[in-house]
């Protein structure tokens, strides 16, 4: 994943460090000193813990502010409107945690108990992990460098009690770095039915989500589909549409038709979703006849689909 | 790759705008775009440095994709955007053989990048260096904001939407600005309200009141709206110049009168 030297012998062989290839390498004296070799015991602590879980979704984008949280937390509302799927929702924007706002969950803490950190529940059946809860003040800033964000990623896999769950959505920071590359790594022996990868029309946005499917590619993640986020906006007074983010070069449509990869959906702008996100409501709730709600909930319907066709563990693909 | 380089590549810059904010998708690349271009307009000679390397936009926004990096005896010579050589830039998307290939680097090894783009471009004599960020406070920002410290930044813009989502992550990119000393020259509130072309209702797609609050909350300037504009975007998308071709939209005299707050910071800063 990370770029490694042309011949690399591969850090678990017995060559790991000493081979003429590994010359000029950064890992090379990690490898050489056999470190390499051994996998973090916390991926198989976190595979324990995982088996409780049978659905795990992460919510990507290579851009920022395209709704990655507000999807990933409508997602969790949609889902969990049935009182007997048992849902989880961790944010692992460290930087940025967004998620605690959106569900109403400003200024709730973290709680220990003797079989690890307890969730904070919004519902019975809909838990919520973020490093937001860790902070005391909305002022204080997260201001950590890639070694401790991942760190704290592998906490909140290995040591939040998230019990029995249907479905585990992470939502993600943008980009394609050490959040993503944690992530992926620390559920490696786990089964990932996917991802959820969301865009605004616009071609600055395509630019850096082709990235973000690529990535997915460079480390065997399926792609359950694209999500074509503030897709057109409808004025509340003349009710005419106009774009506002113009898909100048065909929007996700296009880029999906190209890549082969499935468009769940598109979603408009309604301006009630900021409102609701800002106020910690379900939009779904607050607005269940807008065409946003309608859109919500036809693609997490084709994400329920898709999870259905995936058996979790040992499971089988029935079809891909 | 670079040569070494003393401290002679940013000599020759007079200021350091910094663009930031905690939260992606606010139109940092734009607002950096647009005001370097408005700052061109007011005669000044100006580099963009964009040190988003996993999501690197600003290539795209000035037509400038695909455009080879050069070396010289300096280091790397920016790429000019435009025949006057009043723009230049340097993004890791040029460095990209392939545009679709993501950057998938841990931390060290950005800062390893950011610390080349800001002592190993050549960019001779400039009246303004803006320096685009990603969102967050972590790796790049750390990078980004040690390797400029000793040339003294005149400070940075911090921009953000008028929802509270935004505010809240907005909140912690100030106080990262406090705790690593660097100056606040103001808030920007983008995104702030859309005016329907066909029958000129405003409304306000992403709440609003956000921009005042947080600059009255963190006691800084509170530097102007910029309102939604799908001219701008149009334009960003396709790399024209929008404040030449559009000064009659609604977005104009906001940023023109971003720029020209920037411009007044400038001459009580020693060169």
């Amino acid at each position: 994943m990370e770029e490694v030297p042309q011949g690399c012998p591969g850090t678990g062989s017995a060559q790991a460090g000493r081979g003429a290839s590994c010359q000029g390498c950064p890992n090379q004296r990690l490898c050489a000193s056999g470190a390499g070799a051994a996998p973090d015991p916390a991926i198989e602590e976190i595979k324990e813990k995982m088996k409780t879980v049978k659905h795990k979704i992460l919510v990507l984008s290579g851009k920022g502010g395209v709704g990655k949280s507000t999807f990933s937390a409508h997602l969790a509302h949609g889902l969990a409107e049935d009182e007997n799927t048992q849902v989880a929702l961790l944010d692992i924007d460290i930087c940025g945690p967004s998620i605690p706002k959106i569900m109403g969950l400003e200024g709730e803490q973290v709680h220990q108990s003797g079989s690890g950190w307890s969730p904070v529940f919004v519902e019975d059946n809909l838990g919520v992990m973020s490093v937001g809860f860790l902070l005391s003040s909305p002022d204080d800033a997260v201001i950590w460098r890639g070694p401790k964000k991942n760190g704290m990623i592998k906490q909140f896999l290995r040591d939040v009690d998230w019990g029995e769950v249907d479905y585990l959505i992470v939502d993600t920071p943008p980009g394609t770095s050490d959040e993503h590359l944690s992530a992926v790594q620390y559920l490696s022996s786990t089964h990932i039915d996917g991802a959820v990868i969301i865009t605004t029309p616009q071609e600055v946005s395509l630019q850096d989500v082709r990235k973000e499917i690529n990535f997915c590619h460079k480390v065997k993640l399926p792609i359950i589909g694209v999500v074509e986020n503030m897709s057109g906006f409808i004025c509340p007074k003349c009710k005419k549409e106009s774009q506002i983010f113009p898909p100048t070069t065909g929007g996700a449509e296009v880029m999906c038709q190209n890549l082969k990869i499935p468009l769940l959906g598109k979603v408009p702008l309604d301006p009630h979703i900021g409102k609701s996100c800002d106020k910690g409501q379900s939009f779904l709730i607050d607005a269940p006849d807008s065409p946003a709600t309608l859109a919500y909930r036809s693609i997490i319907q084709r994400i329920q689909e898709f999870c259905g066709r995936h058996l979790p563990e040992e499971g089988h693909l029935i079809s891909s | 790759m670079g040569t070494a380089a003393g401290p002679g590549n940013l000599a020759g810059v007079r200021h350091i705008l910094l663009v930031l904010s905690g939260k992606g998708g606010v139109g940092k690349s734009t607002i950096s775009t647009e005001l370097a271009l408005a700052l061109r307009h007011a005669g000044k000679k100006v580099g963009i440095l964009d040190v988003d390397l996993c999501g690197p936009s600003i290539p795209r926004m000035l037509r400038a994709q695909g455009r080879a990096v050069h070396q010289c005896d300096g280091g790397w010579v920016p790429v000019f955007v435009d025949q006057e050589q009043s723009i230049s830039l340097m993004s890791v998307g040029f460095l990209l053989e392939n545009p679709d290939e993501a950057l998938v680097w841990r931390g060290p090894k950005k800062n390893a990048l950011i610390k080349q783009f800001v002592s190993d471009v050549a960019w001779g004599q400039l009246d303004y260096l803006v320096v685009d960020t990603p969102p967050g406070t972590s790796d790049e920002h750390m990078a980004t904001v040690d390797a400029l410290r000793p040339y003294s930044p005149l400070g940075a813009l911090v921009v953000t939407t008028p929802q509270a989502v935004s505010v809240g992550d907005v909140r912690r990119e100030l106080t990262f600005c406090r705790k690593t000393g660097l100056q606040v020259l103001g808030v920007v509130e983008n995104m702030s309200g859309f005016v329907c072309p066909h029958c000129a209702e405003c409304t306000n797609v992403f709440s609003r009141g956000g921009g005042e609050e947080l600059a009255t909350l963190a006691g800084v300037p509170f530097l102007g709206s910029v309102p939604l504009d799908p001219e701008l975007c149009g334009s960003l998308e396709e790399g024209r110049d929008f404040i030449r071709d559009f000064p009659k939209s609604s977005a104009f005299p906001a940023l023109f009168s971003i720029a020209q707050k920037v411009l007044s910071q400038a001459p009580a800063r020693l060169s």
